[in-house]
């Protein structure tokens, strides 16, 4: 135990995710060291973070405007849909460049466990974009993990009868890996995604 | 149990086992030796540490304690338990550093491996202790949990399915209670909608587990009949049988069974919070000729039949290929002379049995023996 403000220091970085005891005390002592201008920028930036960072009115994501850089930019392909469950999964699909269509971010996914049931995400906003026809695709991009899964196949037969195509993301091998490395779950979901080779 | 004439075509043993901060060592070095294995100690001196300790290396769980808190030597952060495996002459480092709190974390030949689950398997060991008297007179859970780690021994890939089996019925517990609680299910379509998600889940889960575990109780079947005349004489055959919450043999026939049964019993479960279908509510029926051995068995039948099951999962892993290494904690003390005489026959053929007893207690006599002294958290080899 450290005296006062060093150990609130600790306590308050040991609550983020991810990082530990060693690694909050870590942190702690290099804020203790470094420079107070370095100091206070980190503090403006969490600062600003919280005063200037809204949420997207259309799609969920985060935006420091009503609504977000991709829901205003005209170019964007307005008839598909990708719904993920976090904002950074929007940034990590922006990087593949592969998706040119709008997202919908869910805000998590649905896990009783954590009191998370369907009114507690975005789907009700969801569901109003679809109203007007305009969209043809959604994509579901949810985690490949249990909750995912449960979250894609609810949103799937919720969506069925809106006559849209409603596709979810391949599960499967790596790019560049080998065969043998794969575990049996990602080799046999691979197994079960597998498609025909136009000749 | 009589392979001699296999006896070296797959031979795997356990050459060294270090600890650090695990149980009651702090430090400890062994060098083991293929065959007979006696670790001799007074009570509470931690010779069942050190076989629990070789049980961990192979399947990275406790067959004492549920977390790994219990197992990190109290005052120390981490344990570390490291074994040195001999397979057909080439030898592999397997090193477990356990952290409570944590997910424990695995190197082969000093290697990290991304989930420490990919070292299951590289040791098998069967061991017979104690507390397997449950496996015959305790609940349900004991025998499903038998099933399931064998299943696991058999082949890793099991861990996935458990864990994954035992995420979503937590899922739908939890949703289950909420919804009753709240009356949420008669209400509002929302909740509804997600629980047939869940069930769903759950029929996927648990059909590809109650599959494996029939298949598995098929192949155990002749195994532990032969393996119980052999300890116990003659007497009354074995019979095992599985008593599911659903019929069906295939995983589509038993996933639809599942569903079919969850949507019949779907105002009990909400009203009752529980999950009444799947393989979490199964059991391996055991008798003796006419009567189950539960409730009917004596204590010495009841033992022979503890100890058939556990030969029988050793036969069935030797059959697999690479030989288990057979742990014994204790077991003479509990069994009479005959018994005892059988039993020292069946291991002698084992690659490799380690064995624990009292100082003092009746051991038979094997022909070439390794013993150690267990004292105050060292062992020595005493001859």
């Amino acid at each position: 135990m450290y005296e006062g403000a060093v150990q609130d220091l600790i306590d308050e970085l040991g609550r983020l995710p991810g990082v530990g005891p060693k690694s909050a005390q870590r942190i702690a002592f290099h804020l203790l060291a470094a420079n107070p201008a370095d100091v206070r920028r980190l503090v403006d930036a969490l600062t600003q973070v919280k005063e200037k960072v809204r949420f997207c009115r259309v799609c969920g994501n985060v935006a420091e405007a009503e609504e977000c850089r991709i829901c205003r930019d005209p170019r964007r392909d307005q008839a598909s849909i990708c719904v993920v469950e976090e904002s950074k999964d929007v940034v990590a699909i922006e990087k593949t460049r592969e998706f040119r269509g709008r997202y919908h971010v869910l805000g998590g996914a649905i896990s009783p466990i954590e009191g998370i049931g369907p009114d507690d995400l975005r789907i009700r906003e969801l569901l109003a974009r679809l109203q007007d026809g305009a969209v043809t695709e959604v994509i579901l991009a949810t985690d490949p993990n249990l909750e995912g899964e449960a979250t894609a196949t609810y949103l799937a037969r919720l969506l069925g009868p809106l006559r849209l195509r409603v596709t979810r993301l391949a599960s499967g091998l790596p790019v560049g890996g080998d065969l043998e490395y794969a575990d049996e779950v990602t080799l046999g979901r691979a197994f079960e995604g597998r498609r025909l080779l136009e000749a | 149990m009589r392979t001699s004439n296999r006896r070296w075509a797959s031979r795997v043993y356990l050459r060294a086992l270090s600890l650090v901060d695990f149980r009651s060592y702090p430090s400890l070095d062994l060098t083991l030796t293929p065959g007979v294995v006696v670790l001799r100690g007074a009570n509470g001196e931690g010779k069942t540490n050190l076989v629990e300790a070789i049980r961990f290396a192979g399947t990275q769980d406790s067959h004492r304690v549920a977390s790994t808190a219990p197992l990190v030597r109290d005052g120390a952060d981490r344990a570390v338990i490291r074994v040195v495996v001999v397979r057909e002459d080439r030898e592999a480092r397997v090193e477990l550093e356990l952290t409570p709190g944590k997910a424990t974390r695995a190197r082969i030949n000093g290697g990290p491996l991304p989930r420490a689950r990919e070292a299951l398997g590289l040791l098998r060991t069967v061991l017979f202790a104690p507390e397997d008297l449950a496996l015959v007179k305790g609940d349900p859970a004991e025998r499903r949990g038998f099933l399931d780690d064998l299943l696991v021994a058999r082949a890793p890939r099991y861990a996935g399915v458990r864990a994954d089996y035992e995420r979503v019925l937590r899922q739908r517990a939890t949703l289950l209670k909420s919804a009753g609680s709240a009356g949420r299910v008669a209400r509002r379509g929302g909740d509804l909608g997600t629980l047939d998600v869940w069930d769903g889940h759950l029929a996927r889960f648990g059909s590809e587990l109650l599959v494996a575990r029939l298949e598995l109780v098929e192949a155990l079947r002749p195994l532990v009949d032969k393996a119980y005349a052999a300890v116990a004489g003659t007497g009354p055959g074995v019979a095992l049988s599985y008593r599911s919450t659903v019929a069906g043999s295939r995983r589509e026939e038993v996933a639809e069974a599942m569903r079919a049964e969850m949507t019949r019993l779907r105002v009990a479960e909400v009203e009752r919070g529980v999950c009444l279908v799947g393989p979490h509510r199964d059991d391996l029926l055991l008798s003796l000729g006419p009567l189950p051995a539960r409730g009917y068995a004596s204590q010495g039948e009841s033992w022979s039949l503890a100890l058939a099951l556990r030969l029988a999962s050793y036969e069935l892993l030797r059959g697999d290929g690479g030989e288990p290494v057979l742990l014994l904690d204790d077991v003479f003390a509990e069994l009479d002379s005959t018994r005892r005489r059988r039993l020292a026959e069946l291991v002698a053929s084992a690659e490799q049995v380690i064995l624990t007893a009292a100082v003092g207690a009746d051991v038979p006599r094997f022909d070439a023996v390794a013993a150690h002294d267990v004292a105050a958290g060292t062992v020595r080899r005493v001859n």
